[in-house]
């Protein structure tokens, strides 16, 4: 269950990443300059350190912490 | 002149770390050279590793790009390996650090040949791999060369810088080995990420501040585009979510893995990796975009003017080392170009991978270690740093194409292709020698031929690291179903827990 919940999220993830919607338009900026195909894609950066802590906690390869 | 002198200073510095490295290590086994002994402590091992893998690529590179492109570039690169990278780490880098540790192996491919029961086709993945490195190698040295030109004001030539940088890092990988080599790329790491945030913020202010660059950049129509991602198709756009996956294949970032204490090491790199994309990538592609507006600086309004005579993207990579020399007091120029150089200098875990691998792959494996003995196999190595770095400066002196496209063209498709071989490898116990031989044979002629290829050739729509890797993937799952797998002693060895 926690491999099919890991690979949805990082699929969903993979398909958030291809933010066609924002394709041609810089509006909304943020903070008054950053256009949206840049401050989409650094929450996108954040969200990914998210899930990867979400990953440490649920899908960490635990059978190998015998060989250290 | 003054950020020059800050960035020789800087050189000098790295050279002792990595003399001093070598002088507290000691030792002479070769596992402590090239692995530093498997001892790197979690915060070492975060720092140096994300070091090791940001290069004159991202920095120079990224930025040069945005310059021409826009801010796809951070979309592009940047985003999708916060996302790409940290996974493979999870699942197939603890699993290298797993079978190097329990095994005693090196190198991926004595990974390979341990796991497949083969030795020559072990040795054409070493070719493969070695030959994907070596413009990896020489965009350092470029890189280099470029950051000293333009810091000193020219004072300093290209050649000259090149030479610098390639033989200060050449002294500190051949003193300092795998362990000087990490407290090196920490050190650098930290300085950039330190000092990179202050530098951004001064350039902003010189421009004026962002938003009035950003309004600037929108209310002009030659450079409104470049906000937006409507230069970049969504197909190439997609092609670029392969890119990430030469990470775990790159082999400086593969025995890079095997260097940790413990497993548990890899928990606070997971997680922390995205971020430092971030702060470093975010700063790069915006200024690259913004540096359009820089048209007070001689060079970039040249490039300018050339992009709009031509209607092609210019060569871009020493933007950011215009806007630092223009915007940035002298001193923060010279700190952060020391961190660019940084960056810039990540070719040295490179040569000491190519120079791991030639040792334990060929010297080792074809007998010279028992014939000849350890103090000659880590001798081998240091001679074989030496050579990669001379031949990667010459190189580079007559190397014309652009940082970005030179890693992109060559070594991120061959190494994105070759990631399906470390999945079957570290996680199909299903998977044999000739899988492995039928996609590494694959790689190797698609490479050679996308050299003769006009570049930006694309397979509908799609860059060819898409359809590498896909083949290359079914290769490996088509022909392992085919062939006779390992012994069960080996599949148990490495899969202690399935049934065979």
């Amino acid at each position: 269950m926690k491999k099919i919940l890991a690979s949805l999220a990082i699929g969903a993830l993979l398909l958030l990443h291809q933010d066609w919607w924002n394709w041609t338009t810089a509006a909304p900026l943020a903070f008054g300059f950053l256009p949206v195909g840049l401050w989409y894609h650094a929450l996108f950066t954040l969200a990914a350190a998210l899930l990867m802590a979400g990953l440490v906690r649920w899908c960490w390869p635990a059978d190998l912490e015998q060989h250290e | 002149m003054i950020p020059a002198l800050f960035v020789l200073a800087y050189l000098a510095i790295v050279l002792y770390i990595g003399i001093f490295a070598f002088r507290r290590s000691g030792g002479t086994a070769a596992e402590d050279f090239f692995l530093a002994g498997r001892s790197l402590g979690p915060w070492v091992f975060l720092l140096s590793l994300f070091g090791t893998h940001m290069t004159a690529f991202a920095i120079l590179g990224s930025s040069g790009h945005a310059f021409n492109f826009g801010i796809v570039t951070y979309g592009l690169m940047a985003s999708i390996s916060a996302l790409v990278v940290p996974v493979c780490l999870l699942f197939l880098g603890t699993r290298l650090w797993s079978v190097g540790k329990r095994f005693g192996l090196i190198t991926p491919v004595q990974i390979f040949r341990d796991r497949w029961e083969c030795g020559h086709i072990g040795t054409l993945i070493f070719f493969l791999q070695a030959a994907l490195l070596i413009p990896y190698i020489i965009i350092g040295v470029m890189g280099g060369g470029t950051t000293l030109s333009v810091i000193s004001g020219g004072f300093i030539p290209f050649w000259l810088g090149g030479l610098l940088v390639a033989l200060v890092v050449m002294s500190y990988v051949f003193f300092g080995g795998m362990r000087g080599t990490a407290w090196v790329n920490t050190f650098q790491t930290v300085l950039f990420l330190g000092f990179g945030a202050i530098a951004v913020m001064l350039i902003g202010q010189g421009m004026g501040g962002f938003t009035s660059v950003t309004e600037r950049l929108l209310n002009n129509p030659a450079t409104a585009s470049l906000l937006t991602r409507e230069k970049f198709s969504l197909t190439a756009f997609f092609s670029y979510t392969f890119n990430p996956l030469s990470a775990i294949a790159f082999p400086h970032i593969a025995i890079f893995c095997l260097t940790a204490r413990k497993v548990t090491q890899f928990k606070r790199t997971v997680i922390f990796y995205p971020i430092c994309i971030l702060l470093i990538w975010l700063p790069c592609v915006y200024l690259g975009v913004a540096a359009n507006q820089a048209t007070d600086i001689p060079a970039i309004e040249a490039k300018i003017e050339a992009r709009a005579a031509t209607g092609r993207p210019v060569p871009g990579d020493d933007v950011m080392l215009q806007l630092l020399n223009r915007y940035a007091p002298g001193w923060i120029a010279g700190l952060l170009g020391a961190g660019i150089m940084a960056a810039v200098m990540a070719s040295d875990s490179q040569i000491l991978a190519l120079s791991t691998m030639f040792t334990e792959d060929i010297f080792a494996f074809y007998g010279g270690k028992a014939r000849f003995g350890e103090h000659a196999q880590i001798f081998t190595g240091r001679l074989f740093v030496v050579l990669v770095t001379a031949f990667a400066y010459f190189t580079a002196l007559n190397a014309k194409v652009a940082i970005f496209d030179l890693a992109v063209q060559y070594a991120f498709a061959g190494y994105a292709a070759m990631s399906p071989l470390f999945v079957a490898a570290l996680c199909w116990r299903g998977s044999t020698k000739w899988g492995a031989l039928a996609a590494t044979l694959f790689i190797s002629a698609s490479t050679v031929a996308l050299y003769f290829l006009p570049r930006g050739f694309t397979v509908a729509g799609f860059a060819p690291v898409v359809p590498m890797t896909l083949i290359s993937a079914a290769l490996v799952w088509g022909v392992s179903l085919l062939t006779p797998k390992p012994s069960a002693a080996t599949i148990h060895r490495y899969f202690p827990s399935a049934s065979v």
